[in-house]
């Protein structure tokens, strides 16, 4: 046993030794390959913990949303609707939701404006029947909204250079200037579901948009027993032809496909990625470098067996691939979650000129690291073995003579 | 060459420790515990959220759970998606499906 791994040892060393022989090529190699693991693992991470960050915060979101589509547009919800929500049986709560986009000219930025059920006026919704009414967690800003008060996001706040008392003028529906003063802001914790939100009062909503009070944006339903939700959804449906319900399930569903790998940029990423690394696993397997061949007609000259060099490649591969792989996982999985995916920003962006700052929860699987070692590892170093095997096996002198050509 | 062959595994030896630390770290604590994570869905519970800030570009980025089922077609039928953030998002499955490519 001893003997077997002080010969490989030697055979590390003497590995070594010639990767370094050839430094830039080696450094090089090495480069390339730490880059490719690197960009593979990142948007793999991401996606993951994307998702699963999504899954995580979104299940508390409501168990059914109902839209109104006029057109095939989502359009706003009679409060009449809610009444026939209601009737239907299995139906606990319904409660109209406000809320509303309101696009910034001088930012270039869209805002989120939202009524907070605990400030919708009664009548579109029971005061018992709204969620959240009387137990305000701790990340709702402590300042209660009132007239001509708002409570906004820490992408706002950021982009307006605003400050808690500073006053920010809406343009409203009609032309008038509806001002409201930053009562409170959310916390930066919590930019990836606030960071573009303005919280109002009920009456500064329908101010801002315009809208009449008989009007809702959609119905948020709340059901007695959840398996019912897809029964009540097609109930709905039915009795409200013009309306589309959306169950929390869809909801988490279109989060599970976001960042999904067989998906616009991803698979673009992936694709790119991939063949990079087949070109360069190919050139390997394609053949060796004259110096390469030459050292293979030496050592086999001096006595060694094809076996030898064949084990001595394989070192090569492993050294490589390992260092390769481990350095790419250690840098994507700092880049995903210390650094906040900085690489990918640029394109998360898009246009848009509001961007939340956000660290995403570290979520990695063996399954993944495994995926990646199986994609990457073995490949390059079953690659690098084949042309060594044919040069190995051929006459020494022919291997030396060759390298001339 | 043992001194070269010693400061690979030790090299090799880090990086595996490295790994190692990092996937403990990724579920050692309770992260879907997180005081962060605990405020962001006390807040979607509490105003009734459906959808992750991630996209503010267009209405139906912003909000892609909500979006008619047509959104990105919008301009007509057979239109490209405009933003670069569409291309995060695959189209529906039952898309998907359809034979006659649209695009």
């Amino acid at each position: 046993m001893w003997r077997w791994i002080e010969r490989q040892q030697h055979l590390v060393g003497f590995t070594l030794s010639s990767l370094l022989r050839r430094k830039g090529k080696t450094l090089g190699l090495l480069g390339l390959y730490v880059l490719i693991v690197f960009v593979l693992a990142s948007v793999t991470f991401f996606a993951r913990a994307l998702q699963r960050e999504a899954a995580l915060l979104l299940a508390h979101s409501p168990e059914m949303v109902v839209q109104r589509t006029v057109a095939g547009r989502h359009d706003l919800m009679p409060v009449r609707y809610l009444d026939v929500i209601r009737a239907i049986r299995g139906v606990q709560a319904a409660h109209g939701r406000l809320w509303g986009y309101y696009y910034e000219p001088h930012d270039g930025a869209t805002y989120t404006v939202l009524v907070p059920p605990a400030h919708a006026v009664p009548g579109t919704a029971g005061e018992a029947e709204r969620p959240g009414v009387g137990e305000t967690p701790a990340a709702l800003p402590s300042a209660a909204i009132g007239a001509g008060t708002a409570v906004v996001g820490n992408g706002i706040v950021r982009l307006r250079r605003a400050a808690v008392g500073d006053v920010m003028p809406l343009a409203a529906h009609d032309g008038s200037v509806v001002t409201l003063r930053i009562a409170d802001t959310f916390s930066a914790a919590s930019e990836l579901v606030s960071s573009d939100l303005i919280l109002v009062t009920e009456a500064d909503f329908r101010r801002l948009f315009g809208i009449d009070t008989a009007y809702v944006t959609d119905v948020a339903v709340t059901v007695r027993n959840p398996a019912e939700l897809r029964v009540i959804a097609s109930k709905i449906s039915r009795q409200l032809p013009d309306t589309r319900p959306i169950t929390r399930a869809e909801i988490l569903r279109t989060y599970e496909s976001i960042f999904n790998w067989r998906g616009g940029m991803i698979v673009v990423i992936f694709v790119a990625a991939i063949l990079a690394f087949v070109i360069f696993a190919w050139d390997r397997a394609s053949g060796l470098s004259a110096e390469e061949r030459r050292e293979i007609g030496i050592l086999k000259a001096i006595g060694w067996e094809t076996a030898d060099v064949i084990h001595l490649k394989l070192w090569e591969g492993a050294v490589l691939s390992l260092t390769a792989f481990l350095g790419g996982v250690i840098l994507a999985y700092v880049h995903v979650f210390f650094t906040g995916a900085l690489v990918f920003e640029a394109a998360l962006k898009g246009w848009s000129t509001l961007y939340p700052r956000f660290r995403l929860v570290p979520a990695v699987g063996a399954e993944q690291i495994a995926a990646l070692f199986f994609l990457t590892v073995v490949p390059y170093t079953v690659a690098t073995i084949v042309p060594s095997w044919r040069a190995a096996t051929i006459d020494p002198d022919t291997a030396m003579r060759n390298t001339a050509e | 060459m043992r001194t070269r062959a010693r400061a690979f595994f030790i090299l090799f030896c880090t990086q595996v420790l490295t790994l190692v630390g990092l996937l403990v770290h990724a579920v050692g604590p309770d992260w879907a515990d997180a005081p962060a994570i605990r405020e962001q869905r006390a807040l979607v519970q509490h105003l009734q959220l459906t959808d992750l800030c991630l996209f503010t570009e267009a209405r139906y980025t912003r909000h892609p759970s909500q979006a008619d089922l047509s959104t990105p077609f919008q301009d007509h039928p057979v239109s490209l998606e405009h933003f670069p953030s569409g291309s995060f998002l695959p189209a529906p499955v039952s898309i998907r499906r359809v034979d006659v490519a649209l695009d």
